[in-house]
């Protein structure tokens, strides 16, 4: 059996608005946008992968959703954690662009993270090789 | 172990004295980075949970303080308290 990750979540507090952070800001592409009552089936892939793993920016009704988002905010822990070339090079040019970060680039080991708020409930970990 | 620290329970405890380390290094940290270097970098395989009791102590003794930034917890080091040390036993200057 081969088995391999196709799709994962985060909650978003505004789908239209996560959709604009994590294509214009990130740089994910848009791949489904299906609409579904009040809300979309609506994912993002990378442009580098695009028949790859895809980000689920899934709407936070739940009434657990909220509470759940926002403790994990509250200790500096990540919704999701996605890798790049250059994790301090990224700090540089997202925090030029307004974007907040909780954990400024910080060796971990063998990697090296930073931690920064998606603006739409969340905080993402990025990660790259040390 | 809440609420009894003075000072010197408080770095009695080598995870603690790490967690001083780590905000000495950089001060102003979420409980996620502090448990991710103690982890990563230190060696250390304590429980978020475990972290967060050792940083309860560390507040009780004044040695940090934590305060939200946006909606993150956010701790900081306060060295302050040290001075009882040297101020009861006094370090010869030298000459």
């Amino acid at each position: 059996m081969s088995i391999r990750i196709n799709l994962t979540s985060v909650f978003v507090d505004d789908q239209s608005k996560a959709l604009a952070f994590y294509t214009g800001v990130l740089g994910f592409v848009a791949k489904n946008d299906i609409p579904l009552g009040e809300h979309r089936w609506l994912t993002v892939v990378s442009p580098d992968d695009p028949s790859g793993p895809e980000l689920l920016l899934e709407p936070d009704a739940h009434p657990a959703a909220r509470t759940y988002s926002a403790a994990l905010v509250a200790d500096g822990i990540p919704a999701a954690s996605f890798t790049v070339d250059d994790v301090r090079e990224s700090h540089t040019a997202l925090s030029g662009r307004g974007v907040t970060f909780t954990q400024a680039p910080v060796a971990m080991g063998p990697v090296v993270t930073a931690v920064l708020d998606d603006t739409c409930g969340n905080l993402i970990q990025l990660t790259s090789p040390a | 172990m809440i609420g009894v620290a003075d000072i010197y329970a408080a770095i009695a405890d080598p995870t603690r004295r790490l967690l001083l380390d780590e905000l000495a290094r950089a001060d102003g940290q979420s409980l996620f980075e502090l448990c991710s270097r103690l982890t990563m970098t230190h060696g250390v395989n304590s429980s978020r949970q475990a972290i967060s009791q050792h940083l309860a102590v560390l507040e009780s003794a004044g040695l940090v303080s934590s305060a939200r930034v946006g909606r993150t917890k956010i701790h900081h080091l306060h060295t302050e308290p040290f001075r009882e040390i040297t101020e009861r036993w006094p370090i010869p200057a030298k000459d």
